[in-house]
């Protein structure tokens, strides 16, 4: 417990990086899980932008890459976080690999929101002569928000447990926190003072997510 | 008064879908269908499900591209047209749905608005012609309220205001009655015959309702598999449908003519001859029929009928008993063959058997 205590300023720095990878992959995964999402539901048959190439590829693409362990994932993407990122360790090479995995998982759930949008509210847009884009910034995007915010709220956890790893590639926050001063020193006092601040976290956005959705779906 | 301008025409219009299976047959949704539609018409286009309607009609607004044949729009052909340029085609033909496909995430008055931000009108014009449009269909107090809120009839009114908003000069109705109960159906036929004829709109309605043609249309064309098979104006067609299909479909709204199970219990109760006349408009004089009856000596009794009114104009149909009292049973099929004769000059006459 003392030895707790010692380590409170170190536990609110992991805290805060959690938090700042957490952030920008939400931000930068989600962009990307959103671009991913878009491209499978409008190049589907029968949809507005229907390419069965295009579909092919990005579908075989998030079915590749959803299942692999993102431990594996991380060790394997190293070589293209160095081109894209500069680096392929610290917070930098963590946050643009959790981004990466993250816009194919998101992207397959993105999707899913999409397709829950009638296809009658899509006809009744293109019959007043709207085109795609327009379709998919006042009817497909803002129809979806309810589950689309879901969507992101269930991803955030999964952002969470990503980034505990980040420490096997010198990144921080609260999983690097919990390995390095609790499993490794034989002091889980320390490593459930971690798990229960990212329960914290993690209940607050939820609870954060629950809301917002209620309000886009006015119901 | 110069003859009406067709605002659609399609000519030799065929959509085939390709097959849903490998070295399957394509499937003709539409075969070859040639249609004329007038301006201020209200042409309902009646067919059971399945035989190409909605089709047919999402290819007036290029919803479906057909694959071959013109579809004129006010004289343009936009069967060809790149999706692109349809833009300002559909802007001039509204449309509305048996689902109201009303936006859940945006109010009522933000859902009327909707096509005019599509044709890049101002916020003021938008906000005024809103308004004028739910005022038009009674809704004046939903602005605010968002399409979950409304009933199933409120939310086909706020589909026909948005409908509407950009002022098109045709209406394309797709069962828009057939999710609402009767009451509410017939509030908004109501309302269709209002923009009709105080906006002088061109409407087409789809519809697998008898009444509905029967209340609203002027003229109809009856879908089976693809085809048009019959055509014409709403009188002609109910009064004496030309085709099985359209006399199964007349008969939905049309009382006066007795099915086989009703025939049979009149055939049990009459053992003698039983003839049904055919009485339309004012072309058929009762009076002068019944007279030749009874100048004949040939008594008859009304067993099944019924008269129709459809656009002012009336229809139906009465079958009768016939009896020779007085005459032996030899002499009675001569009688009543002679009086039917004489009456044949007056109106149609069908021997039931």
């Amino acid at each position: 417990m003392d030895s707790l205590i010692d380590l409170l300023p170190e536990l609110w720095i992991a805290a805060g990086e959690t938090l700042y990878i957490v952030g920008l992959t939400l931000f930068f995964g989600g962009i990307g899980g959103l671009l991913v999402g878009l491209g499978l539901y409008l190049t589907r048959a029968g949809s507005i932008l229907e390419n069965r190439g295009v579909f092919v590829v990005l579908n075989l693409l998030v079915n590749i890459v959803r299942p692999i362990p993102f431990i594996i994932f991380l060790a394997a993407a190293q070589p293209l976080a160095r081109v894209v990122v500069g680096t392929g360790i610290g917070n930098a090479a963590i946050i643009f690999t959790i981004s990466l995995a993250a816009s194919f998982a998101m992207g397959r759930i993105v999707e899913q929101n999409l397709l829950t949008v009638t296809p009658g509210v899509i006809e009744a847009a293109r019959s007043v002569g709207a085109g795609p884009i327009r379709i998919i910034f006042t009817v497909l995007l803002p129809e979806a928000l309810g589950p689309l915010i879901l969507g992101y709220t269930f991803i955030f956890v999964a952002l969470v447990d990503m980034s505990a790893v980040a420490g096997y590639v010198g990144g921080g926050g609260l999983g690097n926190f919990a390995l390095l001063y609790g499993y490794r020193q034989f002091n889980p006092v320390v490593t459930w003072a971690a798990v229960l601040l990212i329960i914290v976290l993690v209940q607050l956005v939820q609870f954060l997510g629950n809301w917002l959705a209620r309000k886009a779906f006015r119901r | 008064m110069s003859a009406p301008s067709p605002v659609v025409e399609l000519r030799d219009v065929s959509k085939v879908y390709p097959p849903t299976t490998k070295g399957g047959d394509e499937v003709v949704a539409i075969d070859k269908v040639s249609l004329t539609i007038d301006a201020g018409d209200v042409y309902g286009i009646i067919g059971y499900s399945g035989a190409g309607k909605s089709t047919l009609v999402r290819l007036v607004n290029a919803l479906e591209r057909s694959t071959s044949g013109e579809i004129l729009i006010n004289g343009t052909d936009i069967a060809r047209l790149p999706e692109r340029e349809l833009r300002p085609v559909r802007l001039g033909i509204g449309m509305i749905f048996q689902q109201f496909n009303l936006l859940g995430s945006r109010t009522v008055a933000a859902n009327v608005a909707y096509p005019l931000e599509v044709a890049g009108q101002s916020k003021e014009t938008r906000r005024a012609r809103v308004a004028e449009m739910l005022d038009f269909v009674g809704l004046g107090d939903k602005a605010r309220s968002y399409p979950d809120q409304l009933s199933g009839g409120q939310k086909q009114r706020v589909g026909i205001a948005r409908a509407l908003a950009s002022q098109p000069g045709i209406l394309l109705a797709d069962e828009a009655t057939s999710a609402l109960d009767p009451e509410t159906t017939s509030e908004v036929l109501d309302l269709l015959a209002r923009v009709n004829k105080e906006f002088g709109v061109t409407i087409i309605v789809i519809t697998h309702e008898m009444d509905v043609i029967q209340t609203l249309a002027t003229k109809v064309a009856v879908m089976d598999q693809g085809r048009v098979i019959e055509r014409g104006d709403v009188f002609d067609v109910f009064s004496n449908p030309q085709q099985a299909a359209s006399a199964r479909f007349v008969s939905t709204v049309v009382k006066g003519l007795p099915s086989a199970s009703e025939l049979a219990v009149l055939r049990r109760r009459h053992p003698g001859r039983l003839v049904t006349l055919a009485f339309r408009d004012t072309s058929v004089d009762q009076a002068r029929v019944f007279g030749e009856f009874a100048a004949a000596g040939v008594t008859f009794e009304v067993v099944y009928g019924g008269i129709n009114e459809i656009q002012g104009r009336s229809f139906g149909h009465l079958t009768l008993a016939l009896a020779t009292p007085g005459t032996t049973d030899a002499a009675a099929d001569a009688v009543i063959d002679a009086a039917l004769h004489r009456v044949r000059t007056l109106t149609t006459v069908t021997e039931v058997r």
